[in-house]
């Protein structure tokens, strides 16, 4: 029986997640392997493993792969960089915040993919402009992810700290840190994932590198099974670093979970 | 006059807050005055929206007087500060600290050394009964151990005066009861100086070497009464004769308030 809210456990929790991967799959190996849709629209999935076999071991995809992960990590590092600093200094101090809350909210749904042409002009085609508009597309998400979290800190933690000797600056240090980390944690996290999708739209343009690049090749020859496996490796390249991130916040921050 | 100067002076209080949306004005507190002596164990008495949590807030700086000042030992009372100790209704524990750290706060503050702070730490678990809890969350504590450790957080700091701003109102009425106790206990044995808000007859006997009973909005100190009952005190004073004598003659004085603010809303 299925009640509203009811927890399952762990055993079936891991069983119906890879279940429904299976019935996916099923459904696709049916429908290809079948004959229902044509292999030049479709590749089905045994052809897909063997077109990625080729990738792997004939044309260096590891290294495309290598580069699209380099990119990720390097521009979302600078969006965080400049971005938590920002959002905290935003979320504590509501002068900053209202000199730059209208413009990042403003910028903040500027396109990132629309820049690239002038990305292109400004710095190339090299790997400065890829970090660029992976930095553009999560920089303003960021700060005002951050800022709102660190805006909203319990007022009654922030006075209890005050009763108890705190200056302005510790409670910035102690208070507003400490208890916004996980939640910065996480907001790092979900843009991360955002940011997967501007790389390989920066790699779709003007590349010649990268998983994007790859998938871009690939439709010139009309190799659907190479960008369905592009594709897959994406999805399992955010998986894995998705259990990563969770796996280093339940590690950081005991405190939540007890 | 008294000639020992008072350890808390509150002269000519009041609190008005603006107006919100082009609203009326609201008076929380009129002038209100107030001289605390050292040693002296105070509860605030009063009706929700009385301006008694008003008066505790300003006293602790966490709230600016319209008119009027706090003099704490003398000196004028402009921003919060260790020496004024303060323990809130809601739980206030840092949540990313444990049990030790959450004693130590004030300490590390102030810079006390590492082994000092240790002492005073194990000092307070030991009389809070909390000894064995030192790396728990606050998370895993009971709502009653939380308000120990937060008392013992505020004393760590060894305030001048203690300020407690309903501390047991969200606990049950047995926890309520050894609270009440282990508070006691403790003031019995050190006499610090003691600001108490509740909305509680018999807390605020229980505890109080004076009850002094608030009014509806606009809030002021309307009666004081003295609670001449021989220390030490345990829970079995809560039956005896004066004690009802005192909560029958509070009773009165606060009911007149509750249906006044009643009528308000």
């Amino acid at each position: 029986m299925i009640r509203p809210l009811e927890p399952v456990g762990q055993t079936a929790r891991v069983g119906l997640g890879l279940a429904f991967f299976a019935l996916f799959v099923g459904a696709w190996a049916f429908a290809t392997l079948g004959g229902f849709v044509s292999r030049t629209f479709l590749a089905d999935p045994v052809t897909m493993l063997q077109d990625g076999w080729l990738l792997l071991t004939r044309f260096g995809f590891l290294h495309d792969i290598g580069m699209t992960v380099w990119r990720v990590v390097g521009g979302f590092a600078l969006a965080a960089i400049v971005a938590v600093p920002l959002g905290i200094l935003m979320g504590a101090y509501k002068p900053i915040e209202a000199l730059l809350e209208p413009f990042v909210s403003f910028a903040r749904y500027l396109p990132a993919s629309a820049f690239i042409p002038l990305l292109i002009l400004w710095a190339g085609i090299g790997e400065f402009q890829k970090l660029l508009v992976i930095f553009i597309g999560s920089v303003f998400q960021l700060i005002l992810m951050v800022a709102v979290a660190v805006g909203s800190t319990r007022r009654d933690l922030v006075e209890a700290a005050y009763t108890l000797g705190s200056t302005e600056r510790s409670v910035v240090r102690r208070v507003l840190l400490p208890a916004n980390a996980p939640d910065i944690a996480e907001i790092l996290r979900l843009v991360l994932g955002w940011a997967w999708t501007y790389v390989i739209v920066a790699e779709l343009i003007g590349s010649s590198s990268g998983i994007g690049h790859m998938i871009i090749d690939s439709q010139s020859l009309l190799a659907t099974g190479q960008m369905i496996f592009g594709i897959i490796v994406i999805g399992l390249i955010g998986l894995v670093s998705d259990f990563a991130f969770k796996a280093a916040n339940r590690a950081l921050f005991p405190w939540r979970l007890a | 006059m008294a000639l020992v100067r008072p350890k808390l002076l509150v002269e000519n209080v009041s609190r008005v807050f603006p107006g919100v949306h082009g609203g009326a004005p609201v008076t929380a507190l009129q002038p209100t005055n107030l001289s605390v002596p050292e040693n002296d164990f105070i509860t605030l008495l009063g009706p929700s929206g009385c301006g008694k949590s008003t008066l505790l807030r300003i006293v602790a700086g966490l709230d600016r007087p319209t008119t009027g000042r706090v003099l704490l030992d003398g000196r004028e009372v402009t921003k919060p500060g260790p020496e004024r100790g303060m323990v809130f209704q809601s739980y206030t524990l840092f949540p990313w600290l444990n049990v030790a750290q959450n004693i130590a706060y004030g300490l590390a503050e102030r810079g006390v050394p590492e082994a000092r702070r240790r002492e005073i730490v194990d000092h307070y678990l030991a009389r809070m009964g909390l000894t064995g809890f030192a790396s728990h969350w606050p998370k895993q504590l009971s709502g009653g151990m939380q308000q120990r450790v937060a008392i013992a957080r505020a004393l760590a700091n060894d305030p001048a005066i203690l300020l407690l701003d309903e501390p047991f109102g969200a606990l049950d009425n047995q926890t309520r009861a050894l609270m009440q106790e282990l508070l006691l206990g403790i003031w019995e044995r050190d006499r610090k100086t003691v600001l108490f808000v509740t909305h509680d007859i018999e807390e605020a006997i229980f505890l109080a070497s004076r009850v002094l009973v608030m009014t509806a909005r606009p809030g002021r100190i309307k009666a004081e009464v003295p609670v001449d009952l021989p220390h030490p005190r345990d829970y079995r004073m809560k039956t005896t004769p004066e004690f009802n004598a005192l909560k029958a003659r509070l009773t009165e004085e606060i009911r007149a308030e509750a249906v006044l603010a009643a009528e308000e809303h």
